[in-house]
């Protein structure tokens, strides 16, 4: 109990926000972990899974030519594959040993985030997925600013992007370092630098063909390992959830507590708060909103969504099971405790290894380097999704709209994103080697609170309301994505947990601030266009109607022939 | 000549598709709202309430309330889903074929 409120303390933010804050990387992001023995059988098989990707990054390097190809794949991925690519971005390693990690630690709780991390995506579904791929070609600022006036739009949405991916990558990179310490043995900084440069090759040399088709491999294998974990559990218990539950609450320390909700959500304010930044900030994740322009039309985008819903739903029933299998299975089991006196929460490696151990519980040693191995291609996959999208911002709103005023040759554009990838990519290693000891959980909570209260309003409100101007739009995203940052380093997570002022003495006294920074947004957005009679306000005003039309119907989309 | 977007927006089937991707759009994400915010609000105003046990054994009325929420948002997502094929695609091919 006091273990499980020291992690949620840890980073307040961060944790009430995230799963990828939640115990594996409260543990892991705080520095603690200890270096395992090496496993080989792990390492053969990630690097068997490296030298399939590096093969299909040849084969997309080769496939590679165009704008149009690197940044969306040409526009060529079908509805069911993009689901799996979609899926593939949200179940990151975090979300599988973080959630099932809470799970064993505290029961109920797990599926309280579970739920959250789901809800977002009916939203994306109705309201953004089909006018994103109508209006948009490369990057969601490319919807954002349609009938606005350019510069001042992509370099919000960049802005916007580029925080959310950096706060997104420092935290991935962190994390990894230290599961990667944790499952292979490695040291951390060569962890950090495996993952880099892996990163680097594939978004390079692949760009999001390869990017895509090594989420959709990974996510394939996550949900093949999950799914053989889940069902080695149940048939333990002959299918019985009750049979399960039975023999976890008799074994668990707090018994009977962990089936019903806990510690987690408590006060209303922040609950919804909480809420809000889960769902709508799904809605303003750049990395998950650029995948919408891989498929071919409208209706290949709605499709993807429906998969990747199904998907995401059913791994996270299964991180739930798995909590509940690593309770039954390894607190009992000596071999996992660092002190079998102290049982449950003296698990080696701490709670994030719960499925890992549970891997080798019911799987053996080689299903226990296949997970490993897996959870690292996670990390690998994730951090390529999210690098390709910050390089985007770079070349694609920044460099070629920005700077060469929509002039740029393509080929320089491609050249200018790659050099992107490649500087991102240094600067995520040096970055994950700066903060190995340092306390990053709110990052992610952080970037969810800012694609709420920045990406998401702007963008919905550019498709929906045609009163909003330039002048409003701007106004209110930075006005969001400056209350985000503040409401988060104000409150408990950072200012105490990370500054180190005193317990309690948090301005901000809620976990998340999206209630009141996506508030803001919105009226901002409101007022200040409202209040916006210039020349410029007139033309975003009228140019609502070419803009709705082509968003409702798709006419003059860019459609997978024209790439 | 292709019609202007002006021109478009007055073809009766845009209207009509509009509508529909409205009503059916908003209507949803309300049901969205309800049953996630439903969901958090019970917990944060009454935890003791989704820990009731059902029947005799450990179950509580938590777990099936939750993977509910779960399925219920997978099957959310497929009535839209369902719908929109079914209206929206024939309905735009419609407009696009009639605007050019």
């Amino acid at each position: 109990m006091s273990r499980i409120k020291s992690l949620l303390s840890a980073g307040a933010v961060g944790l009430a926000v995230s799963a990828f804050s939640s115990p594996v990387f409260a543990d892991a992001l705080a520095g603690q972990t200890v270096k395992q023995e090496v496993n080989v059988t792990a390492i053969a098989m990630f690097v068997a899974f490296v030298l399939l990707t590096l093969g299909i990054t040849y084969w997309a390097a080769k496939r590679t030519r165009t704008a149009a190809q690197f940044y969306s794949a040409g526009g060529g991925i079908t509805g069911f594959q993009n689901g799996l690519a979609i899926a593939g971005d949200y179940m990151s390693a975090a979300s599988f040993l973080g959630i099932s990690g809470l799970v064993y630690l505290s029961g109920y709780d797990g599926l309280i985030y579970s739920v959250g991390f789901l809800v977002g995506w009916p939203i994306v579904t109705f309201l953004i997925a089909e006018p994103l791929r109508n209006l948009g070609k490369f990057t969601f600022a490319d919807v954002a600013s349609f009938r606005f006036s350019q510069t001042p739009i992509r370099v919000l949405a960049a802005c916007g992007t580029l925080v959310t991916v950096a706060f997104y990558l420092i935290a991935q990179m962190v994390g990894a370092g230290q599961l990667i310490k944790l499952l292979f043995g490695l040291d951390y900084a060569i962890a950090v630098v495996v993952v880099g440069v892996l990163m680097i090759v594939y978004v390079t040399f692949g760009g999001m063909v390869a990017t895509t088709w090594v989420q959709i491999i990974k996510a394939c294998l996550l949900l093949a390992g999950a799914t053989f974990m889940a069902y080695m559990v149940m048939a333990q218990f002959h299918f019985s959830p009750e049979a399960l539950f039975a023999k976890a609450v008799e074994v668990h320390p707090k018994h009977l507590a962990i089936m019903s909700p806990g510690t987690l959500v408590t006060n209303p304010v922040s609950a919804v708060s909480l809420g809000l930044a889960l769902m709508f900030g799904t809605a303003g994740l750049p990395h998950i909103l650029m995948r919408f322009f891989t498929v071919a039309d409208a209706k290949a985008a709605r499709k993807s969504v429906f998969y990747a819903t199904g998907f995401i739903g059913y791994f996270y029933i299964l991180t739930f099971i798995i909590g509940f299998g690593a309770i039954a299975f390894v607190s009992t089991n000596p071999e996992y405790l660092t002190d079998a006196a102290k049982g449950l929460t003296a698990i080696k490696g701490g709670s994030n290894m719960a499925a890992i151990h549970l891997a080798g519980a019911v799987g053996g040693n080689v299903f226990l380097g296949f997970i490993s191995a897996v959870a690292f291609a996670t990390i690998l996959a994730v951090v390529s999704g999210l690098t390709l999208s910050g390089a985007s911002a770079i070349s694609h709103d920044l460099y070629a709209t920005v700077f060469k005023n929509g002039n740029a040759n393509e080929q320089d554009e491609i050249r200018v994103s790659k050099i992107a990838t490649v500087v991102l990519g240094i600067v995520a290693i040096i970055l994950g080697i700066a903060f190995e000891k340092q306390n990053v959980a709110f990052m992610v909570g952080l970037a969810f609170a800012i694609a709420a209260s920045c990406n998401f309003p702007v963008l919905l409100m550019s498709l929906m309301w045609r009163g909003m101007t330039t002048r409003g739009a701007v106004i209110g995203g930075f006005l969001g994505l400056i209350s985000a940052l503040i409401g988060v380093v104000l409150s408990a997570g950072v200012w105490e947990s990370v500054i180190g002022y005193p317990k309690g003495s948090a301005p901000f006294p809620y976990s998340n601030p999206a209630l009141f920074s996506m508030t803001i947004a919105f009226v901002g957005i409101w007022i200040f266009s409202l209040l916006d009679s210039s020349a410029r306000g007139k033309v975003d005003q009228e140019g609502f109607d070419a803009q709705y039309v082509r968003a409702q119907t798709g006419i003059g989309a860019q459609g997978a022939s024209a790439h | 000549m292709a019609l202007s977007a002006l021109e478009i927006e007055k073809n009766p089937k845009f209207q009509e598709l509009v509508a529909t991707r409205k009503k059916l759009g908003w209507s949803l994400t309300v049901l969205t709202l309800i049953i996630y915010f439903g969901f958090i609000l019970y917990i944060a105003f009454d935890p003791k309430l989704l820990g009731t046990p059902l029947g005799a054994g450990v179950m509580t009325v938590g777990m099936p309330v939750g993977l509910v929420v779960i399925i219920a948002t997978f099957l959310i997502v497929g009535v839209y889903v369902m719908k929109a094929n079914a209206t929206y695609d024939t309905l735009t091919a419609q407009i696009v074929e009639e605007s050019k």
